[in-house]
């Protein structure tokens, strides 16, 4: 029964989505014969018909099939036809099955209802899944294959098998012969088969290498067929369990990667501040949080003034929220944390308490609830590589993620303005007295870090929730990873946030999310303990000093 | 022996602060128990409870002042060890409440029942007795605290990664206790406690016992911190708080010092969750947030760090001002609270207690006294600062 | 030479840093009693060898050896200290917030585990010996006063004596004048060769007339490794001492 219902909620959507393609069909030949016989002789009747309509094998039946599992058909008790009803009022309007000619409107006691049970809403179900394997449609053929795979239907065989000889299509073809294996392996036919059709079958089964494949022979394995099915199946099995195990392995390394490549966007900015200029900024996560609000402002701009350009507000909120977080940390630095160089310890609590302040001021603001960012058209959407499905949004993260680190990376690297930064932290007198203005330089290198933090805001409005909180859930992530990574050392952020991106995400199968967190946690103040002084940490007198 | 070592701390401030502890002992339970309710001097017992939640508050600021102040450990987890304390306790109560749960299961608590164990697990073991639970009050955070700062003083963590690291101690042991597969609670953590030792916890007379202990521990844990700064222990942790490489030169295993310091502080901020949760009548995950250890050290830094009897008066008054922000304006509190860190580190940086001095300073001719903090955050940033990007 | 009979053994200790070699296949002997100078030009490895001996950094290669058989390469810094190596730092760092008194307190040769120090309790004859030292470092009527608030050579001569009342068998000293007026200086001379014979003394200085008033054989160190040995006059006659120190 429940495969029968399962079975049946597919073929629906298949017919939902191909009643157009039928309706124009000129086949419509030799079916009203069958059509009246659906509306004679009680459910038996109904279903003898049923089954003849079915062997036609013309899917213009199909609606008329679809309208009898709707409850839809109706005999007509004035001259005994069969005709699909529908209430319009008191009255009904009725149609003819076929043509879909209007035949004008009857009232209620005119019409009575073709009544069908559990036996034959499964013969129903049946012999549209062996209609619509007949379609003309590639796609609906198609759909129809993937369905008869699921409910593994033996009445649908002799359909499958037709189809599969008339099968141009070299996909549709395999999806079809994966459904007929399915429905031989499992089915009575099984013990009839020789050896080679076993074999044959559970390759194909192999071929068809998914998840849906491997519990299907893993079933056949576990049943009481023969021992050389049983056999065949759990060769099987195994071949398919290592290409399932790889590419799940192969997709946990995606979901890491993508992990990573969030914490690294939000540790960046940190990196900066933190590993280069030496200052704990508790309220880094709050640098990140205004970036997403300035996004959702700007998508607020462009949703009231300019909606057609809705994809392009993105592009956009990226230059505005690294002005706007730039700009508040440099506000703060000037403000605040100049007052506090060499004294990390009171930067730390400062800096948190500026955190909770800006939390309430957001929070006044905004209201304390999710604001609702949304994604233009060229983030939304997946696509599928091999076993991996990969959504856009996820992509363009880790895409903007490396970008951002590169562009960084070179800032510093290769700018006049990346030499002052290097020049005053490593030594503050002599760039002084070489004439750079170390004050700037200090204010400067902040906003460049907290403005970095806004573009992790922007990407990040895309895959978490826009509230006042949403930094505080990434500082101590942050923190973390620039620890971990090797303080000072942009590669170590890298590497850091990489690494406990994949580490998390392959922990999360066997832990689960809160205790792989946790693991994560414990190892790092482990691995802390280990080497103090993180990943990529630089030797030498100049770290003792 | 422990007269004279409880002697060597007592001087002037100890004095006063003993004083007023002790007035406060004698005089909440006269005004609470036996001063006529219409009487304009007659303490509510939700005031008692509500002095007594400020007062365990100030016993974990003392705990924490221990550390940060006398060693330059700043630890951004110490709630973690309060909670700790706060469970021991708690499982305790959730023991005593016996078949009046709502399941009426004599032996398991409701949240178990609820989540269909069958049986209590092998760490609710012995909790309800009382002797245990106060055992365990002290061992677990002490024990976890020891393991911690062997590893973390040994490999020589400190400054700024230490209070990184303790924050994420804090944050992993907020995730677990969130679990509901750990057996405390889950998010709901344990409440509706009953009895404590037999007697009706929600009496009038228990709440005033149960402040009165609380002044107890306070007062002696107060004795026995003055005690060990007191002692050449004591210049010890000083001294390697401003210059922990020339402490060890001279042949003092500093990390053994530390651990010291660490684990006795952790055992009183066990204690101080130990007596807050019978009277706040509730422990649940959301203590072990890291924002509540971060709230803690602000308390020691209102008061003045380094001087004990600073982290008892504003861990009282910046709890005060808590609870009438909260009230009043609630909207206000967090800039309040945010803005009092950003002014205590600007401004204050000695605390309340250190304003006379610092005005002092301040007056022309006299040299200001270096802060105690100059020289470890020096060497901090010398490690930070000193390295490049890559 | 064996190492036997000897206070302090080097050999062949090498260290370097991410590639930089600071020291490369150092030897240096000293004999109980004796004051050695050590110069060099700076990066020559003064300060990374004291802190090879005083266990801060670690050797990649070489041995190391007190009074002939402690390996000193496997031990802590505490533990070198208490087996009698005492240091003192290039800048002077006495404990700021302690008093004099306390300081030399602190550092006087008495039980170092947590719950001794717990439980201390001054005795007469440590008593004694603090004054003994405040008389030698000429601090005695500073004895109450704060550390920090000392002038600078006030600092250093509480460092000496700091170093004194550890009563190490050997002492590392960096620098020791480095800041001084030449009275000090003078009066510092004095005081490390009087210090001399009961305790062996390392002293790294720069400053030449300070090593000559000192009259101690001197080790000339460069790039890592001892260029030169002898009295002063017979290095400074050295040609290549002269390249490398004078030269540049």
């Amino acid at each position: 029964m429940r495969r029968a219902l399962r079975w049946l909620m597919a073929v629906c959507v298949v017919v939902a989505t191909s009643t157009a393609a039928y309706a124009a069909d000129p086949r419509a030949i030799d079916l009203r014969p069958l059509v009246q016989a659906l509306g004679s002789g009680g459910y038996s009747g109904t279903e003898k018909a049923l089954t003849q309509l079915s062997e036609a094998g013309d899917p213009a039946a199909v609606p008329v099939i679809e309208a009898l599992q709707a409850g839809d058909l109706y005999v007509r008790k004035a001259d005994g036809s069969v005709v699909v009803a529908r209430k319009a009022g008191d009255a009904f309007t009725l149609t003819d099955p076929l043509t879909r000619a209007a035949l004008g409107d009857a009232p209620a006691a005119a019409v009575e209802k073709i009544r069908i049970n559990n036996s034959l809403r499964r013969a129903i179900s049946a012999s549209l899944g062996a209609l619509t394997l007949m379609s003309p449609d590639a796609g609906v053929r198609r759909s129809a294959a993937d369905a008869v795979f699921k409910s593994r239907d033996a009445s649908a065989l002799e359909t499958l098998s037709a189809a599969i000889a008339k099968e141009q299509d070299k996909g549709v073809r395999a999806a079809m012969e994966q459904a007929r294996a399915a429905i031989l392996l499992t089915g009575e036919a099984a013990s009839k088969m020789t050896d080679a059709e076993i074999q044959s079958a559970t390759d194909t089964l192999t071929a068809r290498g998914d998840r849906d494949a491997l519990v299907l022979l893993n079933m056949v394995a576990g049943s009481g067929a023969s021992d050389i099915t049983k056999k065949s199946a759990a060769a099987a099995v195994s071949t398919l369990e290592q290409k399932l195990a790889f590419w799940a392995a192969l997709q946990n390394l995606w979901y890491g990667l993508s992990l990573g490549s969030v914490l690294l966007l939000a540790a960046i900015g940190l990196a900066v501040t933190f590993g280069v200029m030496g200052v704990i900024n508790m309220a880094h996560g709050e640098m990140v949080m205004i970036g997403a609000y300035t996004t959702f402002l700007v998508q607020e701009f462009f949703r009231a003034h300019a909606p057609g350009l809705f994809d392009l507000s993105i592009l956009v909120a990226l230059p505005a929220a690294f002005i706007v977080s730039g700009g508040v940390g440099i506000v703060i630095e000037r403000s605040v944390i100049r007052w506090l160089y060499g004294r990390p310890l009171e930067t730390l609590l400062a800096t948190w308490g500026l955190s909770l302040a800006l939390q309430q001021a957001v929070r006044s603001i905004f209201g304390p609830t999710n604001r609702e960012v949304g994604a233009p058209s060229w983030m939304s959407g997946a696509f599928e590589l091999g076993g991996l499905t990969i959504t856009y949004g996820r992509l363009w993260i880790v895409v903007f993620a490396f970008a951002v680190f590169a562009a960084l990376l070179v800032a510093l690297k290769r700018t006049w303005f990346g030499l002052s930064i290097r020049a005053v932290t490593q030594n503050r007198p002599m760039a002084n007295a070489m004439g750079i203005r170390t004050a700037r330089v200090d204010a400067l290198t902040f906003g460049l870090g907290s403005g970095i933090a806004g573009l992790a805001g922007v990407a990040l409005s895309q895959i978490d929730n826009v509230s006042p909180n949403l930094g505080q859930g990434y500082i101590l992530d942050s923190f973390m990873v620039v620890v971990f990574g090797g303080v000072g050392n942009l590669w170590g952020t890298l590497v850091g946030a990489l690494t406990l991106g994949t580490m998390n995400k392959f922990l999360e199968p066997y832990a689960g999310a809160v205790l792989g967190k946790i693991l994560v946690l414990i190892f790092i103040i482990l691995f802390i303990q280990r080497r103090p002084r993180g990943l990529f940490a630089l030797k030498g007198r100049a770290v003792e000093a | 022996m422990l007269l004279r070592f409880f002697l060597m701390g007592l001087d002037r401030k100890a004095g006063i602060v003993l004083t007023i502890l002790a007035f406060l002992a004698v005089a909440v339970p006269v005004l609470t128990l036996w001063v006529p309710a219409d009487s304009p001097f007659h303490l509510s017992v939700f005031t008692v409870s509500l002095l007594g939640k400020y007062l365990c508050f100030a016993l974990l600021a003392l705990a924490l002042d221990l550390v940060w102040g006398y060693c330059g450990i700043l630890s951004l987890g110490h709630a973690a060890f309060f909670a700790l304390g706060g469970y021991a306790m708690g499982m305790y109560l959730m023991r005593q409440i016996g078949p009046r749960g709502v399941y009426g299961n004599p032996v398991l608590p409701d949240f178990m029942v609820f989540l269909n164990w069958k049986e209590l697990p092998w760490y609710w073991l012995g909790f309800d007795h009382f002797w245990f639970a106060a055992l365990m009050v002290l061992v677990v955070p002490g024990a976890l605290a020891f393991a911690f700062g062997w590893f973390a003083f040994r490999s020589r963590v400190t400054g700024v990664y230490l209070s990184i690291i303790t924050q994420a101690l804090t944050f992993a042991l907020l995730l677990a206790f969130f679990r509901n597969d750990m057996g405390f609670g889950g998010n709901n953590g344990l409440t509706d406690f009953k009895d404590i030792l037999g007697y009706d916890i929600q009496a009038d007379t228990t709440r005033v016992v149960l402040f009165v202990a609380t002044v107890a521990a306070l007062a002696l844990s107060y004795m026995i911190a003055s005690g060990v700064i007191g002692s050449k222990l004591g210049k010890v942790l000083v001294a390697l708080r401003d210059a922990e490489s020339r402490v060890r030169f001279m042949g003092y295993d500093t990390e053994s010092y530390k651990l010291f310091a660490w684990t006795l502080s952790a055992c009183m901020a066990g204690v101080a969750g130990a007596l807050y949760v019978p009277q706040v009548g509730i422990i649940n995950p959301s203590e072990f947030a890291p924002a509540s250890s971060i709230e803690a050290v602000i308390w020691v830094a209102v008061g003045g760090r380094g001087t004990l009897a600073g982290a008892i008066l504003g861990a009282v008054l910046v709890n005060m001002g808590k609870s009438y922000f909260t009230g009043a304006l609630p909207e206000l509190w967090l800039f309040a609270l945010g803005g009092l860190f950003v002014a205590v580190t600007l401004f204050l940086p000695k605390g309340l207690l250190g304003l006379g001095a610092q005005l002092k300073a301040k007056l022309p001719g006299r040299k200001a006294s270096p802060l105690p903090n100059a020289q470890t955050a020096n060497q901090a940033t010398g490690q930070t600062a000193g390295q490049k990007g890559a | 030479m064996s190492a036997e009979s000897t206070l302090l053994y080097l050999d062949g200790v090498s260290v370097s840093f991410d590639g930089f070699k600071a020291l490369r296949g150092l030897s240096l002997v000293m004999m109980p009693g004796e004051m050695r100078a050590i110069i060099g030009p700076n990066g020559a490895g003064k300060t990374t060898m004291m802190d090879v001996i005083t266990g801060k950094t670690r050797p990649d290669t070489g041995t190391i050896l007190f009074e002939g058989d402690t390996d000193l390469t496997r031990l802590r810094e505490a533990a070198i200290a208490n087996l009698g190596i005492g240091r003192k730092f290039q800048r002077p760092t006495v404990f700021e917030p302690h008093t004099v008194w306390d300081n030399l307190e602190l550092a006087l040769k008495a039980p170092r585990r947590p719950l001794k120090t717990l439980t201390y309790a001054i005795s007469r004859d440590d008593r004694a010996r603090i004054e003994e030292i405040l008389d030698i470092t000429r601090l005695s009527a500073l004895r109450s006063r704060q550390a920090g608030s000392l002038s600078h050579g006030q600092k250093q001569w509480l460092e000496i004596g700091m170093l004194l009342a550890q009563d190490p068998k050997l002492l590392l000293v960096d620098e020791p004048v480095a800041g001084m007026t030449d009275a000090e200086t003078e009066q510092t001379a004095e005081l490390l060769c009087s210090i001399a014979g009961k305790h062996s003394v390392i002293v790294v200085e720069h400053d030449m007339s300070f090593v000559r008033a000192l009259g101690v054989k001197v080790t000339v160190l460069a790039e890592g490794s001892v260029l030169a040995e002898g009295s002063l006059d017979a290095v400074s006659a050295n040609q290549q001492v002269i390249d490398t120190y004078l030269g540049r």
